[in-house]
């Protein structure tokens, strides 16, 4: 049996390549959502580190998962999110990384 | 240690049983360690790594077992050294710190679909576990249903409600601890991947007739208020200003007590023990002691605070409102956390870096933490404060020493993100980028227990502080400020009448060993107005800084044991040209100020920077960069300060 951090390290999360259109305006990213938007987590941009996914994933932005805007930051950074019950910031740029369906 | 894999129950002698308690931050997790062990826990450190390790004995129904509380964290996927421990304590195949003999898992009933993925994980490393479920209370008011048995048989594990804090749950917990080797370790652990863990997640919530909570009204009441734009901003701002404010309006009648308590003990004993031991007594243990015991009402009081503040869940608001902030100076959210505990000791402050993922952060925030104004610089700063400013000036509502003691804040934090901002520039190349997140746990009610454990140990250590590194030094620096000794022969020869007991004593102080040491290092501190007696001060100040206050202590009660503070705001010093000036004029006591502002004058800091990044070159620069700065800005001050007086 192996370290149970190998076998964590080894999950593969699914990768959505975003059109070139998409990834200019980030309007299929978390971070192009407005305050009150609601949308659902697709995956995760390609260009993503491994481990920063993994981690988005094990604090809830797992695909599937339904996520609403609650708010932004007094100069629109860090943004707060509703996932899975409870509420978490993310900086835009970790946002971005969240590919959604809206 | 492969014996706990497999799912077989662990058979150990009752009494070394250990348990250990996982589970992600605002889980309740550090509330109920307190309310299992009391007071009764220790603190230590992992080897190899600086990591703070919390053990305590609990009394079970059956004896005692040891808990172990782990760093809270949201995954065994771990990216940081805090939760890179969590990780290798609970995986049995990794030999380098011991495995415990079960797990409990606590699991917040309002988050618990993302809670639900620790616990697979944990479940993965097939140790016997249970669950304990925290804020059942706050699910219910919000709506939320929750089947507890049938979550029990759905996750196959033993599921212990509790209202953390109150005592009957407890007893359920402790009868439950007691047996560990009976909690099971399924034989098929959940899944970890991603699709797989969903579905387990939704049959597993499907069963326990699992609804989320709705979103927290009263939170999301507060919150349009404490983050909104513009109000929240300000609300931040006041908030801060209140919290210095209150350190000095509260504690001030409490240490007048103190010290009235201290002076008058002082004199007592000046009249009626004579001789060098009756000035040892007076002059080193209650001048130089008590000069420092009498900041234990606003070490007190800055903790009460913080703790309410992070017991309360704004601490978490005040971080995201930083954050920006935070950024412009390459650093994120975390550090400001780190940075707003090194208000209380630089120590922690450093230590709290290990949460943060990045290498440079880590070393960025290092170097800047020891600006932030610790407690020890509080005493330096009440004393010199008193000493510049009178009491009963004030600003409208606002009273001038808190105005000055805000600024000396202020000024801290300013200097230290320009030194973060500076640090992560130099220490040049692009680590991996590490993701920043940060939970918005809803506002919750301070739990009493908490907060008092909290003051309680902040009190002790500085206590134990008092005891150890300030007695020791005060009374080295006692020896140092009376020898070489004098007799009757050295005050004739001198033309000094040996009874009159101010003159002998400030002989002896004026050509004493420190008096020598101080007078060594005068070409240094001179154009910043510091005399020989501020320089021994100085100097003893880098065992510890409040050691500069019983300095001064000692000095001055050498000159006046029944109120040192007079003779401190009487103390004269050559003017330079020929005349007098008083010691702790307006430049000097601004110079002063400056300089413990920006000086790292804490061996202990010191000490714990090369613990944490192993190497004494980051210690060394610190400690060099923050002398020259210390001495340029106190040097600025002064000239200024001279100028417009």
């Amino acid at each position: 049996m192996s370290l149970v951090s190998e076998i964590l390290a080894g999950r593969q999360l699914p990768a959505v390549e975003a059109s070139q259109a998409d990834a200019d305006t980030s309007a299929t990213s978390l971070a192009g959502l407005r305050v009150g938007d609601e949308a659902a987590v697709t995956g995760f941009a390609a260009a993503a580190p491994a481990a920063t996914t993994r981690r988005l994933h094990d604090l809830g932005f797992a695909p599937g998962a339904p996520i609403s805007v609650i708010r932004k930051a007094p100069l629109g950074d860090p943004i707060v999110f509703r996932v899975a019950g409870y509420e978490i910031a993310l900086r835009r740029e970790q946002a971005k990384l969240i590919r959604v369906d809206a | 240690m492969a014996h706990h894999h497999g799912g077989t129950a662990v058979k150990v002698a009752s009494g070394t049983t250990r348990v250990a308690l996982v589970g992600s931050p605002n889980s309740g997790k550090t509330t109920l360690f307190n309310a299992l062990t009391g007071l009764r826990a220790k603190t230590g450190n992992y080897p190899g790594v600086t990591v703070a390790r919390f053990e305590g004995s609990v009394r079970t129904t059956d004896g005692e077992i040891v808990l172990e509380d782990l760093p809270g964290t949201y995954s065994l996927d771990a990216i940081s050294p805090d939760e890179q421990i969590v990780t290798q304590v609970l995986d049995g195949e990794d030999l380098s710190v011991a495995t415990p003999d079960a797990v409990l898992v606590l699991l917040d009933a309002t988050t618990l679909r993302r809670s639900l993925g620790l616990l697979a994980q944990v479940l993965q490393v097939g140790l016997p576990t249970a669950v304990v479920l925290t804020f059942g209370d706050e699910l219910a008011r919000r709506q939320g249903e929750l089947d507890v048995p049938a979550l029990q048989r759905a996750l196959g594990v033993r599921v212990i409600p509790v209202v953390a804090g109150t005592r009957d749950d407890l007893g359920v917990l402790r009868e439950e601890l007691a047996r560990p080797d009976s909690w099971q370790a399924p034989i098929v652990p959940p899944p970890v991947d991603s699709t797989e863990l969903r579905e387990w997640a939704d049959s597993v919530l499907d069963t326990a007739g699992y609804r989320l909570p709705e979103a927290d009204r009263r939170t999301a009441r507060i919150d349009s208020v404490l983050l909104h734009p513009v109000w929240g901003t300000a609300v931040f701002f006041v908030t801060m200003f209140a919290f210095f404010q209150v350190i000095f309006t509260l504690a001030a009648p409490l240490q007048d007590l103190v010290q009235a308590g201290f002076d008058w003990l002082a004199g007592v004993i000046a009249d009626n023990v004579h001789g060098p031991f009756g000035g040892f007594l007076s002059s080193a243990l209650i001048g130089g002691v008590g000069s420092v015991l009498v900041f234990l009402p606003q070490i007190v009081l800055l903790f009460l605070m913080i703790a309410v503040l992070e017991g309360s869940g704004y601490l978490s608001r005040a971080a995201f409102l930083m954050d920006r902030i935070m950024a412009r100076a390459g650093l994120e959210g975390r550090a400001f956390v780190a940075l707003l505990s090194a208000l209380a000791c630089a120590i922690p402050g450093i230590m709290a870096t290990r949460s943060l993922p990045s290498a440079r952060d880590r070393i960025a925030t290092m170097m800047a933490a020891p600006l932030m104004t610790c407690s020890a610089r509080l005493t330096v700063y009440v004393l010199l404060v008193g000493l510049l400013v009178d009491p009963s000036t004030r600003f409208g509502p606002v009273g001038a020493q808190g105005l000055v003691m805000f600024c000396l804040y202020l000024g801290g934090a300013l200097a230290a993100m320009g030194t973060a901002w500076l640090f992560k520039k130099f220490t040049g190349r692009h680590g991996p980028v590490l993701p920043f997140y940060m939970e918005m746990p809803s506002y919750r009610l301070p739990r009493a227990r908490s907060v008092a454990v909290a003051v309680w140990d902040a009190a002790k250590g500085f206590l134990s502080k008092v005891g150890r590194i300030i007695l020791v030094v005060t009374i080295v620096l006692w020896l140092l400020l009376n020898l070489p000794a004098r007799g009757t022969s050295d005050f004739r020869a001198a033309g000094i009448n040996p009874d009159d007991t101010t003159a002998t004593s400030s002989y002896v102080l004026d050509h004493s060993f420190a008096a020598d040491a101080g007078r060594a290092v005068e070409p240094v501190f001179e154009p910043l107005g510091f005399d020989w007696r501020i320089n021994v001060g100085v100097l003893a100040s880098l065992s510890a800084r409040e050691v500069f206050v019983a300095t001064l202590g000692q000095v001055a009660a050498a000159d006046n044991p029944d109120s040192p503070t007079t003779a401190l705001q009487q103390m004269q010093t050559p003017d330079g040209h020929g005349g007098e000036r008083k010691l702790f004029d307006a430049p000097t006591t601004a110079a002063l100020l400056t300089f413990f502002l920006f000086a790292l004058q804490c061996m202990s800091t010191i000490g714990v920077m090369r613990r944490e990044t192993g190497t004494w070159r980051w210690p060394a620069i610190a400690f060099g960069y923050m002398f020259a700065l210390a001495w340029t800005m106190a040097f600025v001050v002064h000239s200024v300060v001279s100028a417009v007086a």
